[in-house]
């Protein structure tokens, strides 16, 4: 089983090498759309005296999370459907994934923004800051590493759903999952097994890295202390 | 010049936190506003850069209303140094001093250069810690970066809010008086917010007094010590107790010796020579005897007159056994700075000044403070 | 209350759309699932999660607890990296993999669904024991408790909330990944939801995908209540005193 596995990697590579590409397409296009929504949430959340609406959208933001992939995909087919969209492919598995990758964007922009000490804002606008360049020069500079662990939650968390989404017909590593159950072929399964979890791993360390990278280098060397 | 016209400040929630005051702070003067918590110094010093807004009445910075002008491009004209400092953690030290000059688009080189000359004012080397990162300094250092980030695009005004409050005792002592150094050269015009009597009394050229919203007294140190204008003035600098240990001191602890002294008989022109030299803008006049015959000043020195004609006669003098007490209250009463102490054969053997005194005073008042 | 308001008002529009559709009876050719067929996938839905929950408890506490151990410290970095990058493994690999291994089933449903929960209720036991604060153990030492004490009345309950969190996140999860299991013949809400899609028909896939959501809202909101109920009141304060900070 395992060497018929092996053997079908060397000879499809080009099969294996499209997959791939498809399934990080879906990606980075759910997740720049939830990343652009997500931190401008975000950031308009987080401004004076919107406590309200911000409980309530990080609270309709987690619940959306606890909608199981594969009944969110089935209830967006049947708006998607009902709107006379594509409902099956790449556009309901992209809404799907730019939803569920909100949330931990949505939570980290907000906290990290909360959380800056009250004692730089107020010396930064006692120096003649104005709000945006707060925002821009102070409190984005410092909520940019924990939005981009968001981000790696996100991006991690996505591609196993964007495996999910080849049952919809999106392409990418989850359809020789599926081809391999459904012909009763456990060398697909393995292959796209393995190899969805490879990129999910590569993908966890990647933007483990880039969030070291953002990390601001006064910052950082605190972090180690 | 900051002139506070009858500023009032209520809160939202019907809180008066500030009423009805005058006060006036004179160009290159350390003004401390000094009060217990609550007493409205904090909201005082924050309506002069509008980081509380005002109320009732106005606010004029060298005769413009503060109003008149623009929020951001008014607290760039002023220096704002907190306790909690505030210094951008994700900036270096070169950046975090030179927030304003960015804010106002100075150039890149002109920034770092002036950040360069902020440090070595603070007393801190440029080449060690101009690329350093804020968590990388001790608190100390910190808070100095503080003091130099607030000076960044040299404002005329400071306002200054308990800045050296976080840190220990130690630390604290050193910075004020190397801040007191800096101020003495740059001659800024300051608001300083403290609880600390003892800072207050250190470091400021006049102190505010505040309680509940109003301001009580405002007077140069030794005034406030010594002829507190009410009861509430008197236990809060604990008046009492520090007049007291004046009374435990005599002049000859403490007098210093005068910074120049002249006889009668030497040449005005060489004499106004030496002073220009050292800098002085009086002298102290003897008879060949050492017996003391009065002062003569700069301005008065002439080709033309004879020292015996310029001399102006001390309306006081004190005796090397006189209680300090005393001698504060002979300065005050004869509204002097300086105190000629004589022997009995009335013979010069040194000076007293209100700074003399107010140090004594910071220091009882200390001791006072840390007693249980 | 305001969250219990909106959680029930989506479950209520769930559970009200699911009715609506298999009121339809049929759509064209299709006839709809019968109201005794979702009820019947629901509880075997239930049944996967429950036994696969019920299995990681047992197994995640005790492994996530001797992790913590002194004389487990060799291997706990190694356990808890494994965890760690077992749960960036997407849930349709663990599906996959159990059905090439163990074939189709109830059986290897339940195993993947096992396996892949107890990685976080490893974790945050883990974690939740490890967080305490090293000075309320010594405390419990100094006063004389023994190993078991320390263990039943401090460390256990302290790190109950964070234990509790982590059976949470593995139960919604698991309740999206049993609809994933319907592709290895487990039964469930995910074989209705599979059965819609692959006739195309969307009143159909609705029918599936509707409850499927309803229930793992409702456990999350259940689960998080009984972490509520859980943590103690002492620590309860501590966390309102947090975030009011």
């Amino acid at each position: 089983m395992w060497n018929q596995a092996w053997q079908y990697v060397i000879s499809h590579p080009d099969k294996i090498f499209e997959w791939t590409l498809q399934h990080l397409y879906i990606i980075l296009v759910a997740n720049a759309l939830a990343a652009v929504f997500g931190v401008l949430i975000g950031i308009y959340i987080s401004g004076k005296g919107r406590q309200r609406i911000a409980d309530t959208v990080i609270y309709l933001a987690s619940i959306m999370m606890t909608v199981p992939s594969l009944a969110l995909y089935g209830i967006l087919m049947g708006i998607l459907s009902a709107l006379t969209l594509p409902s099956i492919g790449f556009l309901p598995v992209v809404i799907a994934l730019t939803l569920y990758g909100l949330l931990p964007i949505i939570r980290n922009t907000y906290t990290a923004i909360r959380e800056v000490d009250p004692a730089m804002i107020e010396a930064g606008r006692g120096m003649g800051m104005s709000e945006i360049q707060i925002l821009v020069k102070v409190k984005l500079p410092l909520a940019v590493p924990v939005i981009m662990a968001g981000l790696r939650q996100a991006v991690v968390m996505n591609i196993g759903i964007a495996a999910i989404g080849a049952y919809i017909g999106a392409g990418g590593l989850g359809q020789p999952i599926f081809r391999g159950i459904a012909n009763y072929r456990t060398d697909l399964i393995l292959v796209g097994a393995i190899f969805v979890s490879l990129l999910a791993i590569l993908a966890d360390l990647l933007m483990g890295g880039l969030e070291w990278l953002t990390t601001p280098k006064g910052v950082r060397t605190r972090r180690r202390r | 010049m900051i002139k506070l016209d009858q500023v009032g400040k209520t809160y939202a929630d019907g809180t008066e936190a500030v009423k009805d005051l005058c006060l006036e702070i004179k160009e290159g003067e350390f003004c401390v506003l000094l009060g217990p918590s609550g007493c409205g110094k904090t909201t005082t010093m924050k309506m002069i850069n509008r980081l509380i807004p005002l109320t009732t009445g106005k606010i004029y910075i060298d005769g413009v209303d503060v109003y008149k002008l623009e929020s951001n491009e008014l607290r760039r004209g002023i220096g704002y140094a907190i306790q909690n400092i505030g210094l951008f953690p994700h900036l270096t030290v070169c950046q975090n001093i030179a927030t304003v000059p960015m804010l106002k688009k100075w150039p890149k080189p002109k920034q770092r250069a002036r950040a360069e000359e902020l440090l070595t004012l603070v007393g801190m080397d440029p080449g060690t810690f101009i690329d350093r990162y804020p968590s990388e300094l001790s608190g100390g250092q910190q808070q100095r970066v503080g003091v130099a980030r607030c000076l960044g695009a040299d404002p005329p005004i400071l306002v200054m809010d308990e800045p050296f409050g976080a840190i220990d005792p130690i630390t604290r002592n050193k910075l004020q008086d190397e801040f007191l150094r800096i101020q003495a050269k740059i001659r800024k015009t300051i608001a300083f917010v403290t609880h600390d009597i003892n800072e207050a009394i250190k470091m400021g050229d006049r102190i505010a007094l505040m309680r509940e919203g109003v301001l009580v007294q405002f007077a140069d140190p030794a005034t406030l010590l010594s002829s507190p204008k009410d009861e509430f003035v008197r236990n809060f600098v604990g008046a009492d107790r520090v007049l007291k240990g004046l009374r435990l001191l005599k002049a000859k602890d403490v007098m210093k010796k005068p910074p120049l002294t002249v006889k009668v008989g030497e040449d005005p022109m060489q004499v106004k020579a030496r002073m220009e030299r050292d800098k002085l803008r009086w002298a102290m006049l003897t008879e060949d005897d050492g017996r003391f015959l009065g002062w003569i000043t700069w301005e008065d020195l002439h080709a033309s007159k004879t020292i015996r004609e310029i001399i102006i006669p001390p309306s006081v003098t004190a005796s090397p056994d006189t209680l300090l007490n005393e001698a504060l209250s002979m300065m005050l009463n004869s509204a002097i700075g300086t105190l000629a102490i004589l022997n009995e054969k009335e013979c010069l053997l040194g000076v007293l000044s209100f700074e003399i005194i107010r140090d004594v005073l910071g220091q009882q008042v200390g001791e006072a403070q840390t007693e249980p | 209350m305001k969250r219990y308001t909106m959680v029930g008002l989506l479950l209520a529009l769930l559970l009200g759309v699911t009715v609506w559709m298999t009121s339809k009876g049929s759509v064209g050719i299709f006839k709809m699932f019968s109201g005794m067929k979702i009820v019947s996938a629901t509880l075997r839905h239930l049944q996967i999660v429950a036994a696969a929950e019920v299995l990681a408890i047992g197994i995640g506490i005790p492994i996530g607890f001797l992790s913590t151990r002194h004389a487990f410290r060799f291997v706990s970095p190694v356990l808890i990296g494994i965890a760690n990058i077992g749960q960036t493994v997407p849930t349709l690999a663990f599906i996959g993999i159990a059905g090439a291994l163990l074939g189709m089933g109830y059986n290897a449903a339940v195993i993947a669904l096992f396996v892949y929960a107890t990685l976080p209720i490893i974790r945050n036991t883990y974690a939740g024991i490890l967080s305490l604060d090293p000075a309320i153990k010594e405390a419990a030492q100094g006063m004389g408790m023994s190993k078991w004490q320390v263990t039943s009345r401090v460390e256990l309950p302290l790190a109950r909330p964070v234990i509790m969190a982590g059976i949470r996140t593995s139960t919604v999860v698991n309740v999206g990944t049993a609809a994933v299991a319907g592709m290895i013949g487990a039964g469930g809400l995910g074989a209705l939801i599979m059965t819609g899609i692959a006739v195309r028909v969307m009143p159909i896939i609705i029918q599936g995908a509707a409850p499927t959501a309803a229930l793992a809202i409702a456990l999350d909101a259940l689960l998080g209540g009984l972490e509520d109920w859980m943590t103690p009141r002492g620590l309860k304060v501590l966390k309102k005193a947090q975030w009011q900070e």
